[in-house]
């Protein structure tokens, strides 16, 4: 039964489907991991209690048909910052806790529409703030690899649950990197999209500019699942696009012959740890192999990136969690943690008169700069490849009382953010210490699908994202 | 010697809440009005945590009909922008505005100038030139007869829920009803062109008729579906007795007066501030800039806050609406859905009923009374009575306080075509009497016949009396002169 929690998404639709065993068995054989490793993870800030699930189980099984759902009965986590009505919805905040939506974000109604089952809400960056999911109100959730080590962030839980078999997927958030880093600290593969891709209603809001709703999952197959899934236009979110869905499962397999990959010499700078920058050269040798064009490229702009998003995203936030003052749900603004108020307070004064100008307004210029660099390369390239983190996890503590060193860290996934561009994020090796590896393939807006089949690609020929740790 | 002069300075800030099916970002009924609290909300205008706004095109597109309206000019780009600032009553700690790229911008109306308003050459040069600051051809009669007060800007906002004061188990407290949370709000605010109580009143009465003809607002002030703040200053103009000339002071403060619910409190309002701030200047103290409220029982203004520690609102562009590009063909439809306004109507009935400037002012007062009468007037056409004419019409509905609601064009025509009827008289019948009453009123033929005129009228009656009031007064007078010669 353990064979179970190690399938692929498809192979356990058609696993059901052939009767080879149940919904039932499927749900039971995760949901018996979680009780298993949970205490010691705390991958969960809030997880449904055994009694929940075999009433949701039960209202699953009533279904006689499932028609084309492909995630029936395929039990997922949400990151806590997705509003699920009548179920604990914190964003990792003390100043949410309590609450209980009245709403389910789109993202969550569309999984539930097509039969999935919501195992719980997981562990976080209190309203996504950090890269580490050490700034939680909560417990702080471990790395499945190395119990000392962080799980990453800012949808740490989201990744540890998914490492440890748990659940088979996850919905995380990535506003600067908050899918790819924990994606790549615990060796799944998880999808930034591109901004507008996947519908933001009912996503409690970091940076509204940069946020995006995104999969993560043990394989690119999956990952291609479950977006054909929840892409698509909202008419509750503005700012979701009417771009077609493509079949992304459908043309998974089509190869990567003749793409030209760009690799960003500015993305393998001093400073980024040697395993990592080996490890992400390895596998441009595994493309090549594949038939690949590969090309160096620059972005340069990326030096700005992490002034340009630290200006942007706390301006933002300020104003976005200014409707948490206690007054018609939630706590005390008192309940705002260092992290949180260290970012309000840079937000407010960069908005602030006489100072708009000089810092918010010139980050939306760098903006617009960063973008442009990224379009430069992709005229000369299909894709650009890169390390998501410049370092395999640190420990618990190590960075969280150096916040510069923090925001540092994230140089490599903050600027596709800034641009909306989509990067996948997927293992591609392991330190002498054994700590996973990741690499990002990115694309230009709106081409998942040639992410996806680079991704798929490398996958069929390599098994870094088939390892498990042991627990 | 130098002569004190004192000139107010007076500037509208107008908001008028929109009558759309939906909110401004959200799809709660915007007609808010009266319900329970708290029964007319979603996660969006409650400020939930991961609720999203989304346009409600229609608010987009009847502020852009307002300000196409008003004569602006509508940009290409606009966008929505972020003003923040903590309130109770705005649920996500910001309002949905317009700070720098609003829909309408540099418009004017035309008000008719005060009876009482001498007509100063130098205030002709100084509204001419205001014209020709325009650069639009205008299609109102230069006759002069109007006062161009310039429109600054048009645009589009979200509304507040509303605070109420109460007393719950013995204790005070504020409540919160967030139905009006997200209703829309378009914002209008003028130049500060206007000089006068009177012509602010003015200024406004017009607004809200184009409003109402627009059908986008019942722009109600006590209903607070029309709000108004004006903005006052008043200006010290030295005049030098020896040269005659002007010079300008110009004011270093303004105060904004808010709480008015009807234009002829914003009369007295107005006229209340002018009096304090010339009271003030006299005295060589400048009014503070400030905040005042109404208080319409005691017909007095009162300080509310210091304007002058303006809040920093941190404005920026909102990220979760797309900003807008117009096509010239958008805009162009736009246009195309304003119905004629009352300006153009008045000229219109003027010139093809030939009705006075007088009559076809109160006529086209409210659309529906206009309508009505055209209505009634193509009817009457149809009828091809000679006797219900545009004229006839026009004067029965402005004398005889006909309910339009009750009577229709054409029951209106028929009563007017019963009573102006002349009834046909039988010709020999009419003979026989003309001649009966010359016979019998000896004394009145002799009088006409020495020249008195009003003898003649007087046979005339006496042949309608006969008559029973039937006959045409014309004909008759004919008759009778034919006869006596």
């Amino acid at each position: 039964m353990n064979e179970i929690t190690e399938k692929s998404i498809r192979e356990l639709i058609e696993g059901i489907k052939n009767k080879s065993f149940s919904v039932r068995e499927v749900v039971l054989a995760f949901y018996n991991v979680l009780k298993k490793q949970e205490t010691e993870l705390k991958s969960f800030i809030h997880y449904l209690e055994q009694d929940l699930i075999e009433k949701n189980l039960q209202e699953l099984e009533k279904k006689a048909t499932r028609g084309d759902k492909i995630l029936f009965g395929i039990p997922f986590s949400l990151k806590d910052s997705y509003c699920t009505a009548g179920i604990a919805t914190t964003a990792g905040s003390k100043v949410l806790e309590g609450y209980k939506p009245q709403y389910n974000a789109t993202v969550y109604q569309k999984l539930l529409d097509n039969g999935a089952l919501l195992f719980g809400k997981n562990s976080q960056d209190a309203w996504g703030h950090g890269s580490t999911s050490e700034n939680t109100d909560f417990k702080i959730a471990r790395n499945p690899w190395n119990l000392e080590k962080v799980v990453g962030g800012s949808s740490g839980g989201c990744a540890a649950a998914i490492a440890s078999r748990m659940v088979a997927f996850a919905i995380g958030e990535d506003t600067g990197g908050s899918i790819r880093n924990p994606a790549s600290y615990c060796n799944i593969t998880g999808l930034k999209v591109t901004y507008g891709r996947v519908s933001r209603y009912g996503t409690i809001a970091y940076g509204s500019s940069l946020d995006t709703v995104g999969p993560m999952a043990k394989s690119v197959e999956d990952i291609a699942q479950i977006l054909s899934v929840i892409a698509g236009y909202d008419p509750f979110d503005a700012t979701s696009s009417p771009e077609d869905v493509p079949d992304y499962t459908g043309n998974l397999k089509k190869g990567i012959k003749n793409i030209t990959l760009g690799v960003p010499k500015e993305f393998f700078q001093s400073g980024t740890d040697k395993e990592v920058v080996k490890t992400v050269r390895d596998a441009i040798l595994v493309f090549e192999n594949l038939g690949a064009k590969v090309i160096e490229v620059s972005i340069p702009s990326i030096d700005i990136g992490v002034a340009a998003y630290y200006l942007l995203a706390p301006s933002e936030t300020s104003s976005n969690l200014a409707r948490y003052d206690g007054i018609r749900y939630g706590q005390a603004r008192d309940k705002f943690t260092l992290e949180t108020m260290r970012r309000i307070l840079i937000g407010t004064y960069a908005l602030s008169a006489g100072y708009y100008d000089a810092y918010y307004k010139k980050s939306l210029k760098a903006r617009t700069i960063i973008k442009k660099d990224y379009q430069n390369a992709f005229e000369k390239c299909d894709l650009l490849i890169a390390p998501v983190n410049p370092t395999p996890a640190p420990k618990i503590g190590e960075m969280a009382s150096d916040p510069i060193a923090l925001m540092l860290s994230d140089i490599y996934t903050l600027t596709q953010n800034i641009a909306g561009i989509p990067a996948l994020a997927l293992p591609c090796g392991f330190t002498s210490g054994g700590l996973p590896i990741g690499m990002q393939l990115m694309g230009d807006m709106f081409k998942e699908e040639n992410i996806l089949q680079a991704g798929f690609a490398y996958q069929e020929l390599t098994d870094w994202h088939k390892r498990k740790p042991n627990l | 010697m130098i002569e004190e002069n004192f000139q107010p300075i007076i500037g509208l800030e107008i908001h008028v809440e929109l009558k759309t099916a939906s909110k401004m970002f959200c799809g709660c009924y915007a007609d808010w009005f009266g319900k329970d609290p708290n029964t007319n909300c979603c996660p969006v205008c409650l400020g939930l945590p991961g609720a999203l706004p989304v346009p409600n095109s229609k608010a987009v597109e009847w502020c852009v009909m307002l300000g196409i309206a008003l004569n602006c000019q509508v940009p290409e780009f606009s966008k929505f922008d972020r003003k923040n600032y903590f309130y109770p009553d705005l649920p996500k700690g910001y309002q949905i505005s317009q700070y720098d790229k609003p829909f309408a911008i540099n418009g004017y109306l035309v008000i008719p100038r005060e009876r009482s308003e001498s007509r100063n050459p130098s205030q002709m040069r100084v509204s001419i030139s205001k014209l020709k600051q325009v650069e639009r051809s205008l299609d109102f009669a230069r006759d002069d007869k109007g006062k161009v007060i310039r429109i600054r800007r048009v645009h589009l906002e979200e509304d507040t829920g509303k605070l109420l004061h109460a007393t719950v188990d013995g204790r005070k407290c504020t409540l919160i009803d967030f139905n009006r949370s997200g209703v829309p709000l378009v914002e209008i605010v003028t130049e500060p062109d206007i000089r006068s109580s009177e012509e602010a009143r003015i200024f406004l009465k017009k607004l809200h008729q184009i409003i109402r003809y627009l059908g986008i607002s019942d722009a109600d002030m006590e209903k607070g579906s029309m709000r108004l703040e004006p903005n006052i200053s008043v200006m010290k103009r030295l005049k030098d007795s020896k040269t005659q000339r002007l010079k300008k002071d110009l004011p270093q403060y303004k105060v904004e007066v808010k709480n008015i619910n009807s234009f002829n409190f914003a009369k007295k309002a107005i006229d209340f501030e002018i009096e304090r701030h010339i009271t003030l200047l006299k005295s060589d103290e400048i009014p503070t800039q400030e905040t005042r409220g109404w208080d319409e029982k005691k017909a007095v203004t009162y300080s509310q806050r210091s304007k002058e520690e303006a809040h920093d609102y941190r404005y920026f562009p909102e990220p979760d609406i797309p900003p807008v590009r117009w096509t010239g063909n958008q805009i162009l439809n736009i246009k195309n859905q304003i119905a004629e306004l009352p300006d153009k109507k008045k000229e219109r009935f003027m010139q093809v009923y030939g009705l006075s400037d007088y009559d076809a002012n109160i006529l086209v007062e409210t659309k529906e009374v206009a309508e009505y009468y055209e209505e009634t007037v193509n009817q009457g056409l149809r009828t091809k009575n000679q006797k219900v004419t545009p004229k006839i019409i026009a004067n029965w509905i402005i004398n005889k306080k006909i309910d339009i609601s009750n009577v229709s064009p054409e029951e209106l025509i028929k009563t007017i075509a019963a009573k102006t009827q002349v009834a046909q008289v039988d010709q020999k019948e009419l003979a026989i009497i003309v001649k009966k009453v010359i016979i019998a009123n000896e004394k009145a033929v002799t009088d006409f016949k020495a020249g008195k005129k009003a003898s003649l009228m007087f046979l005339v009656g006496q042949v309608m009396r006969e008559l029973k009031g039937k006959g045409d007064a014309n004909v008759i007078r004919k008759l009778i002169e034919k006869e006596i010669q």
